[in-house]
């Protein structure tokens, strides 16, 4: 057991080593740097004025020298300045970190509290109006793009309630959370709550038709114990996979919504840190989520041991 | 027509609301204003967009400035800021300035004539060790300066290496402000400091800039305003439907396009929208050290296909204005009259007869329908320029030319034009100040950095620096309209047309001139005040 831990930890540590160099080539690839950006953005191409900033920004350096400056700092704490606002690298990406979370969050958690019930009723209730309804709806939550129906729901909110959500950092505590994360957040979780509602039905239909659901109707169990007790159940376990899968592909979704709701999140400071070719955010963000999915896989694997006793690792 | 009308009605409004006694200006109140995207940085000087000038330059004061109370930029209309007067010597060589005393800067540092001389030395390059500007795109416009004197704290004059008119509409400019100097380029760039009627107080990247009230003002009562909030809003459609539903008071600039100008008039009946010409002309960018554009007949055939109009009417429903090198008239001060305008190749009233005599040119090169000239058609991979981009490529088809679009990543523009990396290139260009020496140094003059294609005519350049010292404006109209011309028969930068948009406001929002040429000069918002 000792010996597997250890050999875990060598080999996220690895893990973690390969990404930093991969995300570090991958961003120095990519045509332009910074210097390129600022000088453009001012609508000149000197190349004096370009060297001016590649030298005070450091990325005039052997990349080696840069990659060692980077990974040093890191194992300090200090993840650098970022090119563009100049403020440090930390400064500006934890307060965004909160924002998508709760966004993700409050997505799946609408996703879940529409998906599954609903999913059920769709079951129990196949082939009724109901059913079929709930069927179109699902359909077209899995093939609205995110963005038009962002747009759609927020042309709704002038029209019925003549505002739209607007983020505003000073405006703190859950219920303001959810006045301008609410809508966003929907919009997000509706395609996974489709996806979650197909995937209920058609599992529940499956358990439904088991042997063990008739016996318990034939003992007189009543319909809400048979369905949810009984048949749920058991339904659930593929559902929950996926709810696991779709959390890692909200943060796609994510990227999307943030941008037509104007939320400050990570997701979508990402997407233009990485037009700005800011190398200390997109570095130091893509790392920060390389070490969460790993650590997150090495706790499920030793949640794994720990619950089921049957599984073993060879040391 | 209907743009002459716009300015007439406007002006109209505006000495009306000028001129009753029932308009008394209001105190406070937050102006919430919606932005189009992160602005590169706060440095005014370090950059050349109005996501930057339009934002920052409440924050600032200028020597001088031009009228906020007037629609058009223009030499006379041009009123002290810091300066409380100005004298040119004899010479015309010497500008002197008088400050005002007792400015302070927002940091309660006193302001001095060695600000206005650090300031333009760090922009024209002069004191190489400054480090308040890192990167200067107007280092041009004071190319002419010789030297900057400071003559105790409140004075401080220009020396010119000739007579330069224009300097003075220069500093005038939204992109002429001065800097501290005990500021440092950072500061400038992130959290600056001026002594403009409001202080920036946050500068938060996707989300919302701030400035509040300077109390210090140097101007006794104003701003009005107690605060200005920028809300950064990337996606267009969010930012209409904000406005539309009253969030924000006021749309970013020209960002209300002619086909949106009806939904957003049918969801806001209220709403005050006002077209302007941006002084931002589509042009195209011609390789002509390189095969096939190097041949003069080539270029020739090229431009000959042009339709302007057709332009205009896929772009902004026909209200984008037809001129040459410089802003036409009745908006522009300098542009060329519209008989002189058709007689310009690219501008011919008769495309097809144009059409017909490109197509003889290209014939005579061996090129026809079936043996077409293949090109390539680089342009920013943004929506603005590859609009256009694909126009033109169906007016080149006309012509046995047939186009290829190469969207190119922002990031690498200027560097693939400067490196001569393309054939034909549909670029945007946006002129600061309604003066030809603005627009003729950066954009034509053979030494500019921003003269893309490397344009080089000595005997332009010499005509440029001809009206440039030129004092009577008559005598430098006629000399400008030449240049117009030679610029258009040696195809230098074929002009497509100069983009008219809308600015839109809620009816509370009072004090809002909008000058007609140009939209970087009127931003201070001192004279802005809402009535609730």
């Amino acid at each position: 057991m000792g010996a597997y831990l250890i050999r875990r930890l060598l080999l996220m540590a690895l893990t973690l080593f390969g990404m930093s160099v991969l995300i570090f080539v991958m961003l120095r690839l990519v045509p332009g740097d910074i210097a390129d950006i600022l000088t453009n953005a001012s609508g000149i191409s000197d190349a004096k004025e370009k060297a001016k900033i590649a030298h005070e920004l450091g990325i005039d350096q052997p990349i080696l020298v840069q990659y060692g400056k980077w990974i040093g700092g890191l194992a300090h704490g200090d993840l650098g300045y970022a090119y563009v606002s100049e403020q440090p690298a930390l400064d500006e990406i934890l307060p965004r970190i909160p924002i998508s979370a709760k966004l993700a969050g409050m997505a799946l958690f609408f996703a879940v509290l529409f998906g599954l019930p609903l999913g059920v009723i769709s079951a129990v209730r196949q082939n009724t109006r109901l059913d079929y309804l709930l069927r179109v709806v699902s359909l077209s939550g899995l093939s609205l793009p995110s963005f038009w129906l962002g747009l759609l729901v927020l042309m709704a909110s002038v029209q019925w309630f003549g505002m739209i959500p607007i983020y505003d950092a000073d405006r703190t505590g859950f219920w303001a959370s959810v006045s301008m994360l609410g809508l966003p957040a929907m919009t997000v979780g509706f395609r996974s709550s489709a996806l979650i509602m197909r995937l209920t039905r058609s599992s529940m239909l499956e358990v439904l038709r088991q042997d063990y659901i008739r016996t318990a109707r034939s003992k007189g169990a009543s319909i809400v114990a048979v369905n949810f007790k009984h048949a749920l159940r058991n339904a659930l376990l593929p559902v929950v996979t996926v709810i696991g899968i779709e959390a890692a592909f909200l943060v796609g979704g994510l990227i999307v919504t943030e941008t037509v709701f104007n939320i400050p999140g990570v997701a979508r400071f990402l997407v233009e840190a990485i037009l700005w070719r800011d190398y200390p955010i997109v570095q130091n963000l893509v790392m920060l989520i390389a070490v969460v999915v790993v650590t997150i896989n090495f706790l499920v694997d030793m949640a794994y041991m720990a619950l089921d006793p049957r599984i073993k690792f060879a040391d | 027509m209907r743009l002459g009308m716009a300015f007439a009605a406007t002006s109209l409004a505006v000495f009306m609301t000028t001129a009753s006694p029932a308009f008394a200006q209001k105190a406070g109140g937050t102006l919430h204003i919606s932005h189009r995207e992160n602005p590169p940085s706060a440095s005014i000087h370090e950059e050349a967009t109005i996501s930057v000038v339009s934002t920052f330059m409440a924050a600032f004061n200028n020597l001088v400035v031009f009228d906020p109370k007037e629609k058009t930029n223009s030499p006379d209309h041009i009123i002290g800021d810091l300066a409380d007067s100005w004298s040119w010597d004899a010479s015309k060589t010497k500008l002197t300035f008088k400050l005002h005393p007792g400015v302070k800067w927002h940091d309660g540092k006193p302001f001095t004539a060695k600000d206005v001389k650090c300031t333009f030395d760090a922009v024209d390059g002069a004191d190489a060790k400054s480090d308040l500007v890192r990167k200067s795109p107007r280092k041009i416009w004071y190319q002419n300066v010789k030297d900057i004197t400071v003559n105790g704290d409140l004075e401080v004059t220009f020396e010119l290496k000739r007579p330069q008119s224009s300097l003075l509409s220069m500093l005038a400019s939204g992109y002429s402000p001065i800097y501290a100097c005990h500021a440092n380029g950072r500061e400038m760039r992130t959290k600056p400091i001026g002594t403009g009627p409001f202080k920036v107080t946050e500068f938060k990247r996707n989300e919302v800039i701030k400035l509040v009230k300077n109390k210090d003002y140097f101007k006794k009562g104003k701003p009005y305003l107690d605060a200005i909030e920028w809300k950064i809003v990337p996606n267009r459609s969010t930012r209409m439907l904000g406005f539309q539903s009253g969030q924000f008071d006021m749309t970013f600039d020209s960002d209300v396009s002619f086909p949106m100008l009806k939904d957003v008039m049918d969801q806001k009946k209220d709403a005050v929208c006002e077209a302007r010409a941006t002084a931002v002309s589509s042009n195209i960018l011609i390789n002509r050290d390189a095969p096939p554009f190097n041949n003069p007949e080539i270029r020739r055939a090229m431009v000959d296909t042009i339709d302007v109009k057709a332009f205009s009417q896929i772009l902004s429903q026909g209200h984008d204005l037809d001129g040459a090198a410089m802003l036409p008239p009745p908006a522009g001060k300098w542009g060329m009259p519209k008989e002189m305008l058709a007689t310009l190749p690219g501008h011919a009233a008769d495309v097809e007869k144009s059409r017909a005599e490109a197509r003889k040119i290209m014939e005579k090169l061996g090129y026809s329908a079936s043996n077409p000239l293949k090109i390539k058609i680089a342009t920013r991979n943004i929506a603005i320029y590859r609009d256009p981009a694909v126009i033109l490529i169906d007016q080149l088809k006309k012509v046995y030319i047939e186009g290829d679009l190469e969207p190119i990543d922002s990031s690498v523009w200027y560097n693939k034009i400067a490196k001569k990396d393309y054939q034909l290139g549909m670029n945007l260009t946006g002129v600061a100040v309604d003066d030809p020496d603005v627009n003729f140094y950066e954009n034509y003059y053979s030494t500019s950095e921003r003269n893309y294609t490397g344009y080089n005519n000595p005997e332009v350049d010499k005509l440029i620096d001809q009206q440039s010292a030129e004092t009577d404006v008559d005598k430098r109209k006629k000399l400008v309209w030449e240049i117009e011309k030679k610029l258009a028969e040696d195809v230098a930068r074929p002009t497509i047309g100069y983009n008219v948009a809308n600015t839109c406001w809620d009816p509370k929002v009072k004090g809002v001139n909008l000058q007609v040429n140009s939209i970087y000069n009127g931003w201070r918002f001192e004279d802005y005040w809402l009535d609730k």
